[in-house]
């Protein structure tokens, strides 16, 4: 029960913030952070019960007939992931308030940033395929929204929709990869598939599941080629930022391949296309941040890059990689949520962002600054803070990573050596150095913009001193559910002289001589031509990508849906006799020996009328003419029912037939002859699909009375009719009888089709028609080519 | 005389599929007219023909004569005589409501007409 309110307390706060912002005003963020604050202390009560092995199922039926519940599995991978996102999130809804105060719509921001909060910690405890993926698009639609939240502004309409569609197009593949799953496993539930061992591995939709899986988990987690959305979603408000696009939803990639690890992980596709990749990922991001003089800039391509790292992790697979991939999911969470806030303190203090404008804030902001000295230090990795316990491992990780040490360690050196001078761009341009005209106003931040990076600041330090207060409530379950396996992972501050330690101090060292040279290096051509590559170039290929769709979605309504009848007639009717024929085609054709011996000779009369009838309204011109035609078929069809035992229909189409042909006159009488300028090519083409529907239901027909004739139904009404109907006439009892209320519908229909009649019959002419009417009323226009 | 209706079906279907592409309103619901004659008919014949009975039941007698005619696909037909008179109906009066309030049976020029709208 617990867990169902931690997940859906979340909703209803959603649901409520609308109506009681206006109520809470200035103090909204502190009383609205009291739902994820106890859904953390909620959380907290859990990890004892965790770290002793012990793990808790909640499942209610949803969707019984397809085996989708809405369970949720509480085990140490989900609660470390849960405990992150509601933790961050009581941080971020304090700053959002402060950082927002008085926006006209800060009720709709609190309603999507809750809903987005429940949505991920649904996400991250969800224990069925479906409910998994229905809370990973719910991620998705919650940052569409909160991307989009100065939706007055196209830049932030683009990047919303950018974000939405690139995610949702990776969504799509993860649930074929989740049914395919099914498929393999034969179960939904994840805490199940998770018990099954080489299962997936060794079936041959390994691959394919894989590729979908990363599909969805690269797209969210904004690997190359997809990470492009990511800094384009700054756009947002500066909370969402930290929030989504840093500390939790990119997570989500990062938390499916985890959470899949233990039964995809191993062979060489997983380790060379997540590890490669998430590489590649995180050294391309890592230099491209150095181009940007926008701390969010910088911060999107930091993060990207630690996403990539995380990514590249959980490639390599070995029990060190996966230890540095939580403990850095932690220590990037902590300095990044907090560098995300001290930007966007400066931006609400001074309105600039740019590192090379900015100067000097420390004395007006000297909370802000000390929070953002230690998140710095953390980025870069100095030794007692907790990103140095970070980096550590990531070298261990990468060291022993035996079939391909070098290139991984070499990746992981040249990433973190621009992480470093980053971090100095983010911490020292700003806050260091004398103040300029922009700076040196402005004024001391509120509490609640620098609470938050506060308390980040002490969990780095903190950690930073003690990590093993992480080993055993912590690491340890989540580490044991990630690689399916029990272990007991231990942090140390110091690992003694080795070669991880002599890596560490190169990449400070040369953290530092890059930050000296920044501006060189930035405005070299080489790194110009990787961000007009890989930076703003992927972006393009997205534009032309979507325009490309477009174009392709005109052509097709063009040629499909032109407004032409005729052509959506031969459209219908050319894809039916081209099917039809494939399945004659296929199959073969059984039909009858075509011989009309047993024809009477009055039969072929009748036929001839018929057809002869018909084939009159093809070239008659003369109205009254035409009708005589018409009518020659009807009459002639009554003949045909009256030969054959179907006096009723006979007499009712003899009814009909003096009816339409009465009808026919009287409307005729008022209308004008067309006379149809039709080119004698169009009348080839028409003729020509006219034969062949023709042919084709002559076909159908002739295959049908081949076959042998079960008249089951027709049989019981035989039987049934005058013992349970008392009626004489079958036909009359299968209509007013045994399908009684199917012919009040009939009549019905009629009624409406009269009242239309009427209606259009009294309907008044309407001005605009009249005036209009000589400029389109030509008795013969050209046939347009169509 | 089944195989020769299944020609005349397919006479009549190529004869109202030709009228439905004509651009002339009064060619198009008189190919609907002609298209739903064919469609009875070929149900009547796919519900195969006899030339002895009619389908019903005679006094003293509880059960229809031995290979009397096939009762089901006639009440099939017969309500689509009727739904097809009534569809015929509203469409003529449409088509006549049309031209009293655009002036023109012509379908390439009521799409014209829609377009400048």
């Amino acid at each position: 029960m617990g867990i169902i309110l931690a997940v859906f307390s979340g909703f209803v706060l959603a649901l409520v913030t609308p109506w009681t912002t206006r109520a809470t005003g200035r103090a909204s963020g502190w009383i609205y952070s009291v739902v994820p604050a106890g859904i953390t202390v909620y959380l907290a009560t859990r990890v004892a019960g965790v770290a002793a092995g012990e793990t808790t199922r909640v499942a209610y039926p949803w969707v019984p007939g397809l085996n989708v519940d809405l369970s949720f599995y509480v085990d140490g991978l989900s609660l470390f992931f849960a405990l992150l996102i509601t933790g961050i999130g009581t941080l971020i809804f304090i700053y959002a308030g402060a950082y927002l105060r008085g926006h006209h719509h800060l009720g709709r921001f609190f309603s999507y940033l809750s809903m987005f909060m429940a949505a991920m910690v649904g996400l991250v405890l969800a224990d069925n395929l479906f409910t998994f993926y229905i809370f990973f698009e719910l991620t998705s639609f919650a940052s569409f929204v909160l991307i989009g939240f100065n939706h007055d502004e196209a830049a932030s309409r683009r990047a919303a929709w950018q974000a939405l569609l690139v995610t949702k197009a990776g969504g799509l593949a993860l649930l074929v990869g989740f049914l395919l799953m099914e498929q393999v496993t034969g179960t939904l539930q994840i805490s199940a598939i998770l018990e099954t061992g080489d299962a997936i591995r060794e079936h041959g939709f390994y691959t394919a599941i894989v590729l979908l899986v990363i599909a969805g988990a690269f797209t969210k987690s904004a690997q190359f080629p997809f990470y492009f959305w990511l800094p384009n979603a700054m756009q947002a408000p500066t909370p969402v930022s930290a929030y989504l696009h840093s500390a939790t939803m990119v997570k989500a990639g990062i938390y499916v391949l985890a959470r899949f690890h233990p039964v995809l992980a191993g062979p060489d596709l997983w380790i060379w296309l997540v590890g490669g990749i998430g590489a590649l990922t995180m050294l391309l991001s890592a230099w491209l941040a150095l181009q940007y003089t926008d701390m969010k800039g910088i911060l999107a391509y930091t993060t990207i890059m630690a996403l990539g790292l995380l990514t590249m992790l959980l490639g390599l697979g070995t029990e060190t990689a996966l230890k540095a991939c939580l403990v850095f999911v932690l220590v990037h969470a902590f300095y990044k949520a907090g560098l995300f806030m001290v930007a966007g303190a400066i931006d609400h203090s001074v309105h600039e962002r740019d590192v090379t404008k900015l100067g000097g804030l420390r004395a007006a902001m000297p909370a802000t600054f000390g929070a953002a000295v230690v998140a710095g230090l953390s980025m870069a990795g100095i030794p007692l803070l907790f990103g140095f316990v970070g980096k550590e491992l990531i070298y261990e990780a990468t060291l022993h990573f035996e079939p391909a040490m070098v290139l991984f360690t070499a990746a992981a050196l040249l990433a973190n050596v621009a992480l470093v001078a980053s971090a100095g761009l983010l911490v020292i341009r700003p806050f260091m150095g004398a103040t300029n005209q922009l700076t040196a106003h402005a004024h001391r931040p509120d509490v609640g913009l620098w609470i938050g990076p506060a308390v980040l600041a002490v969990l780095s330090l903190g950690l930073g001193l003690a990590p093993w207060l992480l080993d055993v409530p912590i690491l340890a379950p989540a580490l044991s559910a990630l690689m399916g396996m029990e272990t007991a992972p231990y942090l140390a501050i110091w690992h003694g002289f080795n070669a991880a330690l002599g890596l560490s101090a190169v990449t400070i060292a040369l953290g530092v001589a890059t930050y000296m040279a920044w501006e060189p290096i930035r405005t070299s051509a080489p790194f110009r031509s990787l961000e007009r590559w890989l930076g703003t170039g992927l972006d393009n290929g997205y534009d032309h990508a979507i325009d490309g769709l477009l174009a392709l979605a005109r052509a097709q309504t063009d040629i499909l849906q032109n407004g032409y009848l005729r052509r959506y007639l031969a459209t219908i009717l050319v894809t039916t006799v081209v099917a039809v024929g494939y399945g004659f085609g296929y199959y073969g054709f059984e039909g009858p020996v075509l011989s009309f011996v047993n024809v009477a000779s009055y039969e072929w009369v009748l036929s001839v009328l018929i057809v002869g009838g018909a084939s009159g309204t093809l070239f008659l011109q003369d109205r009254v003419a035409l009708v005589t035609s018409l009518g020659i078929t009807g009459f002639g069809i009554a003949l045909v029912y009256l030969m054959y035992g179907a006096p009723d229909l006979a007499m009712t189409q003899f009814l009909v037939e003096t009816l339409t042909v009465i009808l026919f006159v009287l409307v005729l009488a008022a209308l004008p002859a067309l006379n149809e300028a039709a080119s004698i090519g169009h009348r080839l083409r028409d003729g020509a699909i006219a034969l062949a529907v023709g042919g084709m239901v002559t076909t159908l027909l002739l295959a049908v009375l081949h076959q042998p004739f079960n008249n089951r139904m027709g049989s019981f009404y035989q039987e049934f009719s005058y013992s349970e109907a008392q009626g004489r006439n079958i036909v009359n009892t299968i209509l007013v009888d045994f399908r009684a209320l199917d012919t009040l519908g009939e009549i019905v229909v009629l009624l409406i089709a009269g009242f239309g009649i009427y209606t259009l019959l009294r309907l008044k002419r309407t001005p605009a028609a009249t005036a209009d009417r000589s400029s389109v009323s030509t008795p013969t226009i050209e046939q347009v080519s169509s | 005389m089944e195989t020769l209706l299944a020609f005349v079906i397919g006479a009549l279907v190529a004869i109202s599929v030709y009228l439905l592409q004509r651009r002339d309103l009064v060619r198009m619901v008189i190919g609907i007219v002609i298209l739903s004659n064919a469609v009875n008919l070929l149900l009547f014949t796919a519900g195969r023909l006899t030339r002895a009975e009619a389908a019903l039941i005679s006094v003293g007698a509880t059960l229809p004569p031995e290979g009397s005619a096939n009762p089901l696909s006639q009440a099939l037909i017969l309500t689509a005589i009727v739904i097809g008179f009534g569809l015929l109906a509203f469409s003529l009066v449409l088509v006549y409501r049309t031209y009293r309030s655009l002036g023109t049976l012509d379908a390439q020029a009521l799409m014209e007409w829609e377009f400048k709208e």
